[in-house]
């Protein structure tokens, strides 16, 4: 009456977990076994069911974007003392935001672009290409933001005891330019804000350090096909960054400047 | 997490890591949603449960050497799900193999067409089921996850996952075209 091959070997079959030569040999069986040959069909409706009636559930919407956040959070607070060098027009080293929470992975990744040591003047070709290829950087997977998110009740307290400064987030979706998160980031050293624009499908990264020198007037260049304008005013110094055309960077610079 | 600023290659070495992380293991997100939601019977949990496995993933990934991802990210998320159900739940631990099976009729495939066709039905009849004959068909039908593959998940000898499919596939079949027990109105407290 019953067969034991239908409590065993038939799942193996069905599964296709059977060697060429069991498959075989339990095909052979099947001729001569109703009550297999029965299972066998019962086995494959139930699969079928199984399969057809959408049981797999995927994650909610957010999962992901809330584990990013998790992990991506820094893992622990490390005081960097770095001796900071002078940027552009700055003829002396001495910034004043030396205790900043580091990035642990941030700190990884950038931390062979530390050059020790480096005082005396820089260029502005040279603040330009470390915060092109900063940009560069961002733009590989999983490296643009930290903390994703268009909303600037969010981004803005994110960086609260992440760096010591107060860097002004504005969403400016109502000017096309939507805010897509922030970041930190170490440019030539220093740690510096980052917030994250888009433009159409462009993304601009707009850096943003404080400064105690007087406003500085913008100045634009392009580097590697990427464009950037620098300027600062009322104490914070900002480099913004794009593939996007000039006019649109300095419309975003007027935006930021009101 | 451990290395502080001063183990800058441990620190190199961890940015590679997360970009290999989000490639490699990812992509498996709604693998490891699902065999967490069918574990625990409720999406809430399975949420829970299956961000902290993401990320004792994320923390244990220098310690995968390659190999079958998939199968590993959901060994982690179903350690998670039974630590939390022995914690939260025990009690549907404790009941697992003491029915005893006996060979039965069979369900005609007909009977079974009917039955199988209802998707509440289905989901009510596998969530009656003991955990670890639910996950073995969740792994199999639902995730397509070879025989070698659901032994690496469940810590199962290879040998016996045939067996625990028959079992299991037996007890949906008895669980799909029999009158619901007492015990399958418990499971559903959920729903």
């Amino acid at each position: 009456m019953s067969c034991e091959l239908t409590q065993s070997v038939l799942h193996g079959y069905i599964d296709g977990e059977l060697d060429a030569a069991r498959a075989a040999d339990f095909e052979r069986h099947l001729i001569a076994c109703p009550q297999c040959t029965s299972a066998l069909e019962a086995q494959e409706t139930l699969r079928a069911s199984i399969q057809q009636t959408g049981l797999y559930e995927r994650a909610p919407a957010g999962f992901r974007r809330k584990l990013e956040e998790q992990y991506r959070a820094p893992a622990q607070v490390a005081p960097q003392v770095t001796p900071l060098p002078v940027l552009s027009r700055l003829r002396s080293s001495n910034w004043q935001w030396l205790a900043v929470a580091a990035g642990f992975f941030l700190v990884a990744v950038l931390s062979w672009r530390l050059i020790p040591g480096l005082t005396g003047n820089h260029s502005q070709t040279e603040l330009a290409s470390a915060i092109v290829d900063a940009h560069l950087r961002s733009l590989q997977p999983g490296h643009l933001v930290d903390v994703i998110s268009t909303d600037q009740h969010t981004v803005k307290p994110w960086f609260d005891g992440k760096v010591d400064f107060a860097p002004p987030v504005r969403d400016l979706a109502g000017d096309g330019f939507p805010l897509q998160g922030g970041r930190l980031d170490v440019v030539k050293g220093h740690q510096v804000a980052v917030l994250v624009y888009g433009r159409r499908k462009h993304v601009i990264n707009v850096f943003i350090w404080p400064t105690a020198q007087p406003d500085l007037k913008p100045q634009s260049g392009s580097q590697l096909g990427y464009n950037w304008v620098h300027w600062s005013k009322g104490g914070m110094e900002m480099c913004a960054v794009s593939d996007v055309n000039s006019p649109d960077l300095d419309v975003l610079r007027n935006l930021l400047s009101e | 997490m451990g290395a502080g600023v001063e183990g800058k290659d441990l620190d190199v070495l961890d940015s590679q890591e997360r970009v290999r992380f989000e490639q490699l293991v990812l992509p498996h997100l709604d693998a490891a949603f699902n065999l967490a939601r069918w574990i625990l019977r409720g999406r809430n949990d399975a949420e829970d449960v299956a961000q902290e496995a993401m990320l004792r993933a994320f923390r244990f990934f220098r310690g995968f050497h390659g190999g079958d991802v998939r199968a590993w990210l959901l060994q982690i998320v179903r350690n998670s799900c039974y630590t939390w159900l022995e914690k939260n739940r025990p009690m549907e631990l404790s009941t697992e193999f003491d029915e005893e099976l006996y060979p039965q009729p069979g369900a005609t495939p007909e009977s079974l067409a009917i039955a199988g066709d209802n998707r509440e039905r289905l989901t009510r009849a596998l969530e009656a089921l003991p955990p670890r004959s639910r996950e073995v068909l969740v792994l199999r039908e639902l995730e397509g996850c070879s025989y070698k593959e659901i032994a690496a998940i469940t810590s199962m000898p290879i040998g016996t996952v045939m067996s625990a499919l028959a079992r299991a596939r037996q007890r949906l079949e008895r669980a799909l075209t029999q009158p619901t027990p007492a015990r399958s109105l418990e499971a559903n407290r959920e729903l």
